[in-house]
């Protein structure tokens, strides 16, 4: 470590760097278009403004323009709180850049605020000197009431360390609607496409897409369809005509791999994977799930593939669904459940079945900010130990998690694979922030996805010595069991919840028989490290830990915070690496070995330490926890400062053991 | 059957394929059985002299009856002394949790259609814990065929009242008499729309062999509650009933198109009540006429529903037979139909689907 300590980079790059050009527009204004590298957008509204769609719509263009991106939404979980209040504010956040970025940004560099409401939320996460676009209609004495501003923010002066523009979005958008024939209240409702369209014109986004959407969307309501292309192209005409707004900005498309792209959301990746986990097994897909947020939409996506024999199966309640997806596995389907924290506390019993029926399962798991009924709609990491051990007895799941959107995909047939080739429950742990937040995904090619037909295979035929089917026989490598299905015959066998007898399955109390099936289920699972790759380490500052002595170790959704964190120590000189699991459970093989080559280790979680808990007890090592339950992903920011503090502290020696970390050593076993 | 109808005519799957080698290696299924054939190496574990002795008895007699192969059905279970079921019989099987049977059927069920499902629970198990189970698998109407044993008693946890145990019933948890009203399973199965409903005494062989084989036919969900005596724990519970002495006077036998009178000499019978109900007449004080005919058939559940009213919680005037028996198209068959639809556009394409929405290509 050298004697210097510069200051860690503010944004997460290297700060946005601009250039003006200067152009003439239509009406003799001169317009500039200024060059940007990335920039960060919050719309915010109130609940029924269509902030996600417009938010939506605004990803898509700039995901098609070539962009590289990442978005945050965030909702409440009311589905119409009381008009204009705070409660009742929705806002959609993303980042995007002529480069690849992590995270959708710490903060916005623009805000729109359709009310006063949102603006109250938003503002004091805007920096000074920021851009701020407000619907000046809104800002009446009532509104302004409502939230408590005793006089008009727009006028006060209150504003002043901000760029302001006052917009009269909604007259402008009636004005526009004038002859469309719809009333006041619906033509109103279009000021969210003007809204959009003024931004198009702004950051020069292609329109096509959001025309072709707004056709197809309303396909059977073609005067609807006509109202809002109408808005969205007055927005982007009085962007370019108006003297409100002199500049413009251009950003880049981002450098990336050659191929197709598309922009996906978590929980869209996450069906997709499931449905191709069921055309790469050849087994027909059963889904069993009970609606609940953040999950539901990977149920609503799966519902649409019944063309590739995906069954879908709305249950009754939590159980059921879990229940009916084991009922499917049994019978030789791939069964699937998707929930969130609360459905996993209710489907516990029954995943503990499927521990000891040593059935293939997923089970999808998209946290949510918790306990009980907790954050429906905010982000969370808070369900690892309940997915690691909240079942009763010895009942050991697999457990893995994606690190982006686009990740979900492969992380789900990452999950099928092991389900049907170790029969066992899967967990993916995935959560609010990758459910709903989206980034440009390269489409990959059908034939290099996993081939899973291999971790099929029926029992079609008796394997033990007498001639019978031994249900309970192991494979010697995988100690996966035999499986065979109903309608294969001479194979009839019974399974169930009470300990079984090796081999047989029979029902059996002996005791040492209960020990070595609970020993040997785990080692079953333990096994699985057998099949995944070695911990993923990026240190690009040396190889295996020569570079950097401090290390960061993450899971699930915190890669992207993580990574534009690192990005910053990098930047500032320091050095540091980068761990990121995906599986859990079990952990890499070299997981201890890795960990020990470092001086210290930090483990950011949205939650109170649970991956550091089990690295902990695990390893023994001494694992700092930085934690935070906001129900909103880290900022980059901040866990720069923490990894920064914990390099510029590092006792270069702390490889001895003291009384703070005195286990570092032991990690070595 | 030699074929497997998933519903995926263009895409054999592994489980078309494990059955194709099963039946290269075995030929074709044996439906020839005897009763003997579904007895399996397993010890049989209840306490002497239990009622389910007698069903497992009946029901491995009346099998072979079905046609069906062993391999191609499946019996799934909950907790409970019935529910030890699944492992006295030569069948795929699965012994599952508590209550979950009817959810975890539904799954088999609807993903293979080609097999023939059923439940066995029982008052406790179907109606208590796995009550809402047990109400949407009979709304869904999913092919299959629900075997409640009723002892009115909890029996593996030794003894307590359970959901059909009659109000004031001292037990181990209820010294002085439980408070709660009892279900009546077979009016709760007709609340829920139930397409087949019916009831049997577990010493009654012959009528409860017929009632089980107009479950096992009836297409779409059965629920038979069968009266099942727990000696150890609720001994003589339907005393009332199998008593020659006292039987006849109290049970109602349910005969498809035949009027509805009962007792010793036909001395009683059922007759309309205002507001669509029913009631237990003299037959020598009505006209025939006001004698109702018994039809299992009739749509509107009204009338089963009355009939299932017209016993008290003491077992008097229990109808036993089929109560309710009508055709509704079930859930796996219209499930397997939409896929079939869906594929009408086309089968599955997964590069299309991977690539769908807008997209955007960069180049080298």
């Amino acid at each position: 470590m050298t004697g210097t300590n510069p200051t860690v980079a503010p944004s997460e790059s290297n700060g946005a760097l601009a250039t003006t050009v200067p152009s003439s527009a239509p009406g003799g204004l001169v317009k500039s278009v200024v060059a940007l590298d990335r920039v960060v957008i919050r719309l915010a509204g109130d609940s029924g403004d269509g902030m996600q769609l417009t938010g939506n719509r605004f990803t898509s263009e700039t995901a098609s323009f070539g962009n590289d991106l990442k978005t945050l939404p965030n909702f409440p979980a009311e589905i119409r709180a009381p008009t204009g209040t705070l409660p009742g504010v929705s806002s959609f956040q993303l980042q995007f850049a002529d480069h690849d970025v992590m995270t959708p940004g710490d903060a916005p560099d623009v805000l729109v605020a359709m009310n006063p409401a949102a603006l109250k939320a938003n503002l004091a996460e805007l920096p000074g000197g920021g851009l701020l676009i407000l619907d000046s209609d809104e800002f009446t004495p009532r509104n302004l009431a409502k939230v408590g501003y005793a006089t008009n923010p727009i006028e006060d002066g209150s504003l002043e360390g901000w760029q302001t523009v006052s917009v009269p979005l909604t007259s402008m958008t009636l004005e526009a609607l004038k002859d469309s024939g719809l009333g006041k209240k619906e033509a109103e409702r279009s000021k969210n496409m003007f809204t959009l369209g003024l931004l198009s014109w702004m950051y020069h986004r292609p329109t096509e897409g959001t025309i072709r959407f707004l056709e197809r969307q309303f396909r059977r309501k073609p005067e609807i369809a006509a109202a809002n292309i109408a808005a969205f192209r007055a927005g982007y005409n009085y962007g370019d005509t108006t003297e409100a707004f002199a500049v413009s900005y251009e950003i880049k498309p981002a450098p990336m791999k050659p191929g197709r792209y598309r922009n996906i959301s978590g929980n869209q990746a996450l069906a997709l994977g499931l449905v191709a986990a069921g055309q790469r097994s050849g087994l027909p897909i059963f889904l069993g799930a009970y609606p609940i947020t953040p999950a539901s939409d990977i149920l609503h996506e799966m519902s649409r593939h019944k063309a590739f024999g995906v069954r879908t199966f709305q249950a009754e309640d939590e159980i059921a669904g879990i229940a009916a997806a084991i009922g499917a596995s049994f019978g030789g389907a791939l069964g699937i459940t998707t929930t969130s924290g609360p459905g996993v506390s209710l489907k516990s019993e029954a995943m503990g079945l499927a521990v000891m029926t040593e059935l293939p399962l997923v089970i999808v798991d998209v946290q949510r900010g918790g306990p009980s009924t907790g954050l429906p709609t905010k982000t969370e990491q808070s369900d690892l130990l309940q997915a690691m051990f909240g079942r009763n007895g010895e009942a050991p799941i697999p457990v893995i998690a994606p690190r982006s959107p686009g990740d979900c995909f492969d992380a789900a047939i990452e999950a099928a694979r092991i389900a049907l080739a170790y029969r066992t429950p899967v967990i993916l742990l995935s959560d609010g922030y990758l459910a709903n937040g989206a980034e440009p995904w390269a489409i990959p090619a059908v034939d290099e996805l996993p081939d899973l037909t291999g971790d099929v295979g029926f029992a079609t035929e008796p394997n033990g010595e007498d001639g019978e089917y031994l249900p309970y026989l192991r494979d010697p490598e995988t100690l996966a069991r035999a499986w065979a299905i109903p309608g294969t015959a001479g194979m009839q066998h019974r399974i169930g919840g009470l300990e079984k007898a090796d081999r047989t399955g029979n029902i059996s109390y002996d005791p040492a028989n209960h020990d070595f099936m609970t020993r040997t289920r785990q080692a079953k699972v333990d096994g699985i490290a057998a099949s995944i790759p070695l911990t993923d380490v990026e240190d690009p500052d040396g190889l295996d830990g020569e570079g950097a002595r401090v290390a960061v170790i993450g899971w699930g959704s915190t890669y992207g915070p993580i990574g534009a964190a690192c990005r910053r120590i990098r930047s500032s000189g320091r050095k540091v690496a980068q761990i990121h699991l995906r599986h859990i459970n079990p952990f890499p093989a070299d997981l201890g070995e890795v960990l020990a080559r470092y001086d210290r280790v930090i483990c950011p979680e949205m939650n109170l330490g649970q991956l550091s808990m089990l690295l902990r007890a695990r390893y023994l090592v001494d694992v700092q926890s930085h934690t935070q339950v906001r129900g909103l992903p880290f900022r980059a920011a901040e866990l720069a400062a923490v990894i920064q503090d914990a390099i510029d502290t590092a006792q270069p020696t702390a490889v001895t053991p003291s009384a703070g970390s005195p286990a570092v050593n032991g990690a070595q076993q | 059957m030699t074929t497997v109808e998933l519903g995926m005519p263009d895409a054999p799957t592994p489980i078309d394929a494990a059955i194709a080698r099963s039946l290269e290696q075995h030929g074709p299924k044996v439906t020839d059985l005897k009763g003997k054939d579904f007895k399996t190496d397993q010890e049989v574990r209840w306490c002497p002299g239990c009622g389910d002795y007698v069903i497992l008895n009946a029901v491995q007699s009346f099998l072979p009856s079905l046609g069906i192969a062993r391999e191609d059905m499946v019996i799934v279970s909950g907790i409970g002394c019935s529910s030890r079921f699944p492992y006295y019989m030569n069948t795929y099987g699965m012994h599952s949790i508590h209550g979950r049977a009817p959810a975890i059927a539904t799954g088999l069920a609807a993903s293979r259609p080609d097999l023939s499902v059923w439940v066995v629970t029982g008052d406790g198990d179907a109606l208590s814990i796995g009550g809402n189970h047990l109400i949407h698998a009979l709304r869904r109407n999913v092919d299959m065929t629900i075997l409640l044993f009723n002892n009115r008693i909890y029996g593996l946890t030794k003894g307590q009242y359970s959901p059909t145990s009659e109000v004031g019933k001292v037990t181990k948890s209820t010294p002085m008499g439980s408070l709660d009203h009892p279900f009546n399973p077979v009016s709760l199965a007709i609340g829920a729309d139930a397409t087949f409903v019916g009831r049997a005494m577990d010493s009654d062989r012959k009528g409860l062999t017929e009632v089980l084989r107009q479950a096992a036919e009836h297409k779409g969900t059965s629920l038979v509650e069968i009266y099942q005596n727990c000696n150890i724990f609720n001994d003589g519970a339907f005393e009332l009933l199998k008593d020659p002495a006292t039987g006849p006077m109290w049970t109602i036998p349910l005969e498809h198109g035949k009027p509805l009178v009962f007792g010793p000499d036909g001395a009683s019978c059922v007759v309309r009540e205002e507001f669509g109900g029913l009631r237990i007449a003299e037959t020598n004080q009505v006209d025939p006429s006001e004698i109702v005919v018994h039809d299992a058939t009739r749509e509107d559940p009204s009338y089963a529903f009355a009939l299932s009213r017209l016993s008290s919680q003491d077992l008097r005037y229990t109808p036993m037979g089929v109560f309710r028996k009508v055709q509704k198209p079930s859930y796996e068959a219209m499930m397997a139909e939409q896929l079939d639809e869906a594929r009408l556009q086309g089968p599955g394409d997964l590069g299309a689907l991977l690539a769908g929405g807008d997209t955007w290509t960069v180049d080298a």
